[in-house]
């Protein structure tokens, strides 16, 4: 009987990262256009891009890149499906921030994998791309997360949520310089601008998804959006508090919402600029904010 | 007209609301499209959006003339698109070569080397012509009338030979030194 329930918790948490995170998505586009004063797509979208690419005929580029494209998905359904999405967890007691650091890079790794694969230069550009620009980000931001585990004495992302609805405020007021450090690092794990150099159409072709067509296309956007979505949950759970499964919606369209006005305004970083700016600003605020949890001066 | 079955009309209803175009600004047609994509006229409203890939690509534009040089970059370009596939092409220059239509290094017309599912006549064609040819290729679409990429595997053998006809015979060694 337990089986089934976390059977039926796991379907919900996939069920709402799919239908949320492409409605969102949708959502986000319209915002996009709204600021550049354009009427913008309908909001579902992004369903119709998806089931789209779905009913086409592609090419496979060798097996490698079949795995690649599984590996990726299948990764981050399997990290997915330990994010806990406010009071809905799939797994409790299991969703600790070091599993989901850990699983996260099985997706990662399989697009790197499958996307070299193909033999395109411009795809082996937007992996080294993708990859240099984690070496960004991933430095302050898991700088901060470790801090924040210190100070809680815990890596269980529940039990961090309970302190917080305990102490009745939440982490990005406690921690605030750990919180602007944890946004910048979104802003680059989202892939937007001024980090979108991985991407850039206009540049490298899209990089990673250059030699995608059809369902391969399909199922690398699903990663992406779930990608998405495991990102901006985990930033919810740590610094705004969780809350019931529709506040962490609520929660999550916000910060989401925020991420797509930063990005429709924003010019791209060259790559070497986004690492640059990740290892002075981001990095300095993350140790500050360390030494401050270090020495107990927490507000 | 061949019978579909329920799942391509479905599909088909699909493929119309979202169609992600690769543009091949050969010609002047070129700068009709930015005013078409931004806030005048705003093409996204009808799901469309530019692809920086063929692979992605689900329309083809053609954009005004092409050189024999630039065909074979487009024939490339077109036969890497994933089925179903559309062509569009852009004014007068795809339909009988326009202003270069005694050119020696031009092609006249469009449709004996792809398989042409809709123009827009003008030179150049406005953004409201552009945006009225759209939403007629998804009515097409949605019809299943748009059938070039059939057409193109069908009749293989003579778009095969304009082509050569036109490029001579290409014996390719690698992509950059033929």
């Amino acid at each position: 009987m337990t089986g089934l329930a976390t059977a039926g918790r796991v379907a919900g948490v996939l069920f709402t990262a799919f239908f949320f995170g492409l409605t969102f998505e949708g959502i986000g586009r319209k915002i996009t256009a709204r600021i550049q004063k354009r009427y913008g797509p309908p909001w579902y979208q992004n369903f119709i891009d998806v089931f789209k690419t779905l009913t086409k005929h592609g090419w496979t580029h060798g097996w490698i890149f079949d795995f690649g494209v599984l590996m990726a998905l299948g990764g981050v359904i399997a990290t997915l499906s330990f994010v806990p999405l406010g009071n809905l967890v799939a797994f409790p007691g299991l969703d600790n921030f070091f599993v989901i650091a850990y699983l996260f890079t099985v997706g990662a790794l399989g697009m790197a994998m499958g996307m070299v694969g193909t033999g395109n230069p411009w795809a082996s550009i937007g992996v080294a791309r993708a990859l240099t620009l984690m070496l960004g980000y991933e430095v302050p931001y898991l700088i901060v997360i470790t801090t924040l585990l210190f100070y809680y004495k815990t890596g269980n992302i529940s039990s961090i949520i309970e302190a917080q609805a305990q102490a009745g405020e939440w982490n990005i007021v406690k921690f605030p310089i750990g919180a602007l450090v944890a946004l910048i690092s979104l802003q680059g794990m989202l892939g937007k601008e001024p980090f979108e150099a991985p991407i850039a159409p206009a540049e490298i072709a899209s990089g990673p998804m250059v030699e995608l067509s059809a369902k391969y296309m399909g199922l690398l956007m699903l990663m992406n959006t779930f990608m998405e979505f495991i990102e901006i949950s985990l930033f919810v759970d740590f610094f705004l508090g969780g809350g019931t499964f529709f506040v962490f919606l609520l929660k999550y369209f916000i910060v989401w919402t925020f991420a797509v006005m930063v990005s429709a305004v924003l010019p791209r970083f060259r790559i070497e600029q986004a690492v640059a700016f990740y290892w002075t600003v981001p990095i300095l605020l993350a140790f500050l904010q360390a030494f401050f949890v270090v020495n107990g001066w927490v507000f | 007209m061949d019978e579909r079955s329920v799942w391509e009309k479905i599909a088909d209803q699909l493929r119309s609301r979202s169609m992600w175009m690769l543009h091949y600004c050969t010609g002047c047609g070129a700068v009709e499209l930015p005013p078409s994509m931004t806030s005048r006229f705003d093409m996204e409203r009808l799901g469309m959006g530019p692809m920086a890939t063929p692979r992605q690509a689900d329309i083809l534009l053609i954009t005004g003339y092409l050189s024999v040089k630039t065909l074979r970059r487009v024939i490339y370009t077109y036969e890497k698109m994933a089925d179903p596939k559309y062509v569009i092409g852009f004014g007068s220059c795809t339909i009988n070569g326009g202003i270069y239509f005694d050119s020696y290094s031009t092609i006249n017309r469009l449709d004996y080397y792809l398989p042409v599912d809709l123009y827009i006549a003008g030179c150049m064609p406005r953004p409201e012509a552009i945006l009225n040819a759209f939403n007629t290729l998804m009515e097409m679409i949605r019809k299943g009338e748009a059938n070039g990429w059939k057409r193109y595997k069908e009749n293989y053998e003579w778009y095969k030979q304009n082509q050569l006809r036109s490029l001579g015979e290409v014996i390719v060694h690698d992509e950059f030194h033929e």
